[in-house]
């Protein structure tokens, strides 16, 4: 079992830079800040390492981080440009009963991210809905498609802080 | 129930207007499409079993809506599953009924403002018979959305589908 600081030291003496920050004062768990294209290599590890072992991947989030600048239309509605989204992943390993979260960054205009599902399968799902609701492209997946809304929807990503409704979708009124 | 409180006038005949017949026979049987879709189903289910005993009103779930008279929208209805819906009612043989169950299926429910992803009633896509209110209605409720649709059936006429 190790605790948040070991894991970190571990993983920045093996990738150095990719891996960014450590944030341990939130009033959550522990998080490592990681570099969004390097997220596969680093994965890799956090499973296979005999003092990680990392093999099971809890949850994987989205998160719209709504840090860019924000502009307001005649209807008071908001508009983001610029900023940031994230990806958090939250590991346990069964085996050595520790856990941590891992976090990325991404630019908000094209929100890049390393996938993961070759390491953990069920990534493949959480990337899916991810990738549905805030618009990441997780490089290397193979099936990167909607997953809960419409095949052909066409709106946009409703988990999005500046997210407009549609007026119509297929013939359907969607506000009230 | 109308045709059997008329009188036997020559030994085993009823004599009744084929229009009165053709109603009792459609309103006695409205087999039911088995369909559910959120939290309305469960209670929709629980109308079915034995407790309130759909059947004893010759309400059945029919696995096809190819042999189904009615559907129950038992739910939240999402745009992903409001064009399936419409498939399935354009599948289910003429006369049809519609009953709308709950709040969701009825106007949006809960999801009336933020609901990105609900249609904000069913009546957006097909037309309604019946809309049963509650979140969700009791086996109770359903049961007496059910009897306003049978008391429609009764006054049809042949020409047409509803009075």
């Amino acid at each position: 079992m190790k605790n948040s600081v070991e894991i970190f030291e571990l993983l920045k003496e093996k990738f150095g830079d990719s891996v960014i920050s450590l944030e341990k004062d939130a009033p959550t768990e522990p998080i490592i800040i990681c570099a969004p294209l390097e997220i596969h290599k680093i994965s890799t590890f956090l499973r296979d390492n005999e003092e990680l072992k990392f093999d099971s991947l809890m949850c994987l989030s989205g998160v719209d981080d709504a840090n860019g600048s924000k502009t307001k239309d005649a209807d008071g509605l908001e508009t983001i440009s610029g900023g940031t989204l994230s990806v958090y992943y939250h590991l346990h390993s069964v085996e050595l009963n520790h856990k941590i979260t891992i976090k990325v960054t991404t630019d908000r205009e094209n929100p890049q991210v390393e996938s993961v599902e070759n390491i953990w399968k069920c990534a493949d799902w959480h990337e899916r809905e991810a990738f549905d609701m805030f618009g990441f492209n997780f490089l290397n997946h193979p099936d990167l498609r909607r997953i809960l809304m419409p095949y052909d929807w066409e709106a946009g990503y409703p988990l999005r802080k500046d997210y407009k409704n549609p007026e119509f979708y297929q013939g359907m009124k969607v506000p009230y | 129930m109308g045709l059997l409180d008329k009188e036997f006038s020559d030994g085993n005949i009823v004599i009744a207007p084929v229009e009165d017949l053709l109603n009792w026979a459609r309103l006695s049987s409205i087999w039911q499409l088995g369909f559910g879709l959120a939290c309305c189903a469960i209670e929709m289910m629980a109308t079915s079993a034995s407790h309130y005993d759909f059947d004893r009103f010759g309400v059945i779930p029919r696995n096809t809506p190819r042999q189904a008279d009615a559907i129950i929208i038992s739910g939240t209805v999402t745009f992903k599953m409001a064009t399936r819906i419409k498939r399935l009612y354009e599948q289910i043989p003429d006369p049809k009924y519609i009953i709308s169950m709950g709040s969701c299926a009825n106007c949006g429910g809960p999801y009336w403002e933020h609901g990105y992803h609900v249609l904000k009633g069913i009546d957006r896509v097909i037309p309604v018979d019946v809309y049963v209110p509650g979140c969700p209605p009791r086996p109770e409720a359903l049961l007496e959305g059910l009897l306003k649709l049978q008391e429609k059936i009764r006054n049809e006429s042949l020409r047409t589908k509803t009075v």
